[in-house]
């Protein structure tokens, strides 16, 4: 049963990259589609937040790319959750204070993982999506 | 004729400039200079600005003379390089917007990385605490009967940087691209003013992820240069290695990503699994996959071990076995060859003018290559070539990779072979005057820039210009004509940095 609930709220598509101010996180996130082949797990990126369960954020979020994060964010259908992804996304990190940076991910939308690295790893960022689903798999049977 | 030498002994010559000049010219001086980028003798290197000085960075290209050109501003404007040469005006729009000095008789005064959220005006000049209450920006109009308009971002359905695209289409070709970009503007050289060293190089390594070796290279590079300091011979041959490495991953991952954006997704798969062995080998080799935080000015934090030597060798010998069969496959897929060939054409001229750096000005009859131009070492004792072509077109750029990628793994061979032994680092030591310098590093997407001056330790000013920015606007000249479907494998063929160029 448990499964089946796992298979229908995760058959689609679960993820969307949005505001990133970190090629790094970017290039490193493309390598876990390709190499990885992420969409076994039943993780797929798409193309519009409004298709998406996930949204993953990459970079700190600066000031020029709040309202898209935070418009970003409002399109997705609920349930949702976010993911920061990388250091400067938890509170800006080496970018934290400039007048250009708003700081970590959390400052605009609610964030319900962060994964660490700078940038992450592609196996740690899978283990963080593969750690997310089987929470939101618990609380998808608990009510 | 002035020759560059010249017209920077003209002018009141900076002390501790390192290696080339600069010289506080004139108006005189500054708008002949101007002319002669018009004219084409002279390329622009760069062009920034300080809280009352704006200075542009100008190379010969035949004889390799570089020459920074500075000119006070006490009332804060300057006469606009780009009213003559158009490759400048994006530069100076974002002068106004970080140090508010005008470039008098720009023809386009709209901000560019100030988007009015700062909360402040001119951060990095004299500060006005106050949003601008800009007016809407306004896009480049286009007339005609039946255009529509096409927006895209910030954020892209693919997993890219955010950046904005406004296309005005006739049906399916495109009639105008105008870029709007500054979304992941971070102000990193507000960050570098004031900051030590260290602290300075692990900013310069985070400018752009995917070229976190080149500007570290080129950050510690102006360091060394600025403070005359001497660096141990292994670690000048270790950091061509690390810089060698991050091209070749990048070119493997464009190679397949282009054609991933032509819908041949089997060379996508191939190519980014040849791509991640690489990084692989990075990893073991180094500690990081990207090899971030690794060059410091005064040499490398981690050398390299007889282990990690094995690593990169087995992973060349892959790369040689398996990428050959994948240039075939490129080449013999005539659907393939049908989107990528005359698609995305770049004029030579265009090239020559917007001095584009790295595949893309080589694809285009632009034979340039600091590695080679400006022999840095230990490139003036290593054997290579630099491909070029004149098609200019998605496959030429296509091709200059996949020739760079056999030109890299031939020099990985030559460094492994010759890397002299001994301290991989030295201590950079500090300088209480002022010390200033310029260096120039080949990236993989081209030539990044580092400007700074140093005092007493810490960083007064930094400026890093990423090859970028006189790639972008390239990309929206190469696109009219062709249809809408066939921008992402434009784009991708350019590969820009959004990162890079907002800083």
């Amino acid at each position: 049963m448990r499964k089946l609930l796992f298979q229908s709220l995760f058959r689609r598509p679960v993820t969307e990259q949005a505001p990133s101010s970190d090629a790094a996180a970017v290039t490193e996130l493309a390598t876990a589609v390709a190499y990885y082949d992420l969409e076994r797990f039943g993780i797929r990126f798409v193309a519009s937040p409004r298709h998406a369960d996930v949204l993953l954020v990459t970079g700190p979020v600066t000031r020029n790319m709040r309202e898209a994060l935070q418009r970003s964010y409002d399109a997705m259908p609920n349930p949702k959750w976010v993911v920061a992804t990388g250091d400067c996304a938890r509170d800006g990190g080496c970018f934290a204070g400039s007048y250009a940076v708003v700081g970590g991910v959390a400052e605009v939308i609610p964030v319900d993982l962060h994964i660490p690295g700078c940038p992450p790893a592609p196996t740690v960022m899978l283990k963080g999506l593969l750690a997310l689903l089987e929470q939101a798999e618990l609380g998808a049977v608990t009510p | 004729m002035p020759s560059l030498i010249d017209l920077a002994l003209e002018g009141r010559q900076v002390r501790h400039h390192a290696p080339w000049p600069r010289s506080v010219v004139d108006t005189r001086a500054w708008n002949f200079a101007a002319t002669e980028l018009a004219r084409g003798r002279w390329n622009l290197l760069g062009l920034w600005g300080e809280p009352a000085t704006v200075h542009m960075a100008v190379m010969d290209e035949q004889t390799a003379e570089i020459a920074v050109l500075s000119l006070d501003c006490p009332d804060h404007s300057y006469p606009s390089v780009g009213l003559r040469h158009p490759p400048a005006v994006r530069l100076e729009r974002a002068v106004n917007d970080l140090f508010g000095l005008t470039a008098d008789g720009s023809p386009d005064r709209r901000p560019w990385l100030d988007h009015d959220q700062w909360g402040v005006r001119f951060p990095l000049g004299d500060r006005i605490e106050t949003p601008s209450k800009a007016p809407l920006y306004r896009f480049l109009p286009a007339q005609g009967d039946g255009l529509h308009q096409i927006a895209v971002g910030p954020v892209h359905a693919g997993i890219i940087e955010p950046g904005h695209f406004r296309f005005t289409a006739s049906g399916e070709t495109v009639v105008r691209l105008e870029q709007r970009l500054g979304y992941t503007h971070k102000g990193i050289e507000g960050l570098m003013t004031g900051a030590g060293l260290a602290r300075a190089a692990e900013l310069a390594g985070r400018v752009s992820g995917d070229s976190t070796v080149a500007y570290a290279f080129a950050f510690s590079r102006a360091a060394e240069a600025a403070l005359g300091l001497v660096v141990p011979p292994r670690a000048v041959w270790l950091r061509a290695l690390l810089a060698e490495l991050e091209r070749l991953a990048n070119h493997l991952g464009d190679v397949g990503a282009i054609c991933n954006d032509a819908s041949f997704a089997l060379m996508h798969a191939h190519c980014s699994i040849l791509r991640e062995s690489v990084l692989r080998a990075c990893d073991s080799a180094f500690g990081h996959r990207l090899m971030r935080d690794i060059i410091v000015p005064g040499g490398v934090r981690r050398d390299l071990d007889p282990d990690g030597t094995e690593v990169i060798q087995a992973t060349l010998a892959e790369i040689r076995l398996r990428f050959p069969a994948l240039v075939e496959l490129y080449d013999n897929t005539a659907s393939l060859q049908d989107r990528t060939v005359d698609t995305g054409v770049l004029k030579p001229a265009l090239a020559r003018q917007y001095a584009a750096g790295g595949y893309i000005g080589r694809a285009s009859g632009r034979s340039f290559d600091t590695r080679r131009n400006l022999a840095y070492p230990p490139y003036d004792e290593l054997r290579f070539e630099v491909p070029a072509l004149n098609e200019g077109d998605v496959n030429a750029r296509v091709w200059i990779r996949v020739r760079e990628v056999e030109q890299t793994l031939s020099l990985i061979d030559q460094i492994l072979q010759r890397l002299p032994k001994g301290p991989a680092a030295t201590d950079p030591g500090l300088q209480p005057e002022p010390r200033e310098a310029l260096a120039m590093v080949e990236g993989f997407r081209g030539d990044v820039l580092v400007w700074l001056r140093l005092r007493n330790g810490l960083v007064e000013r930094c400026h890093l210009r990423d090859p970028s920015w006189f790639q972008w606007p390239l990309l929206e000249a190469i696109i009219e004509n062709n249809i809408v479907a066939d921008f992402p494998l434009c784009n991708k063929s350019f590969n820009c940095s959004y990162s890079g160029h907002d800083l």
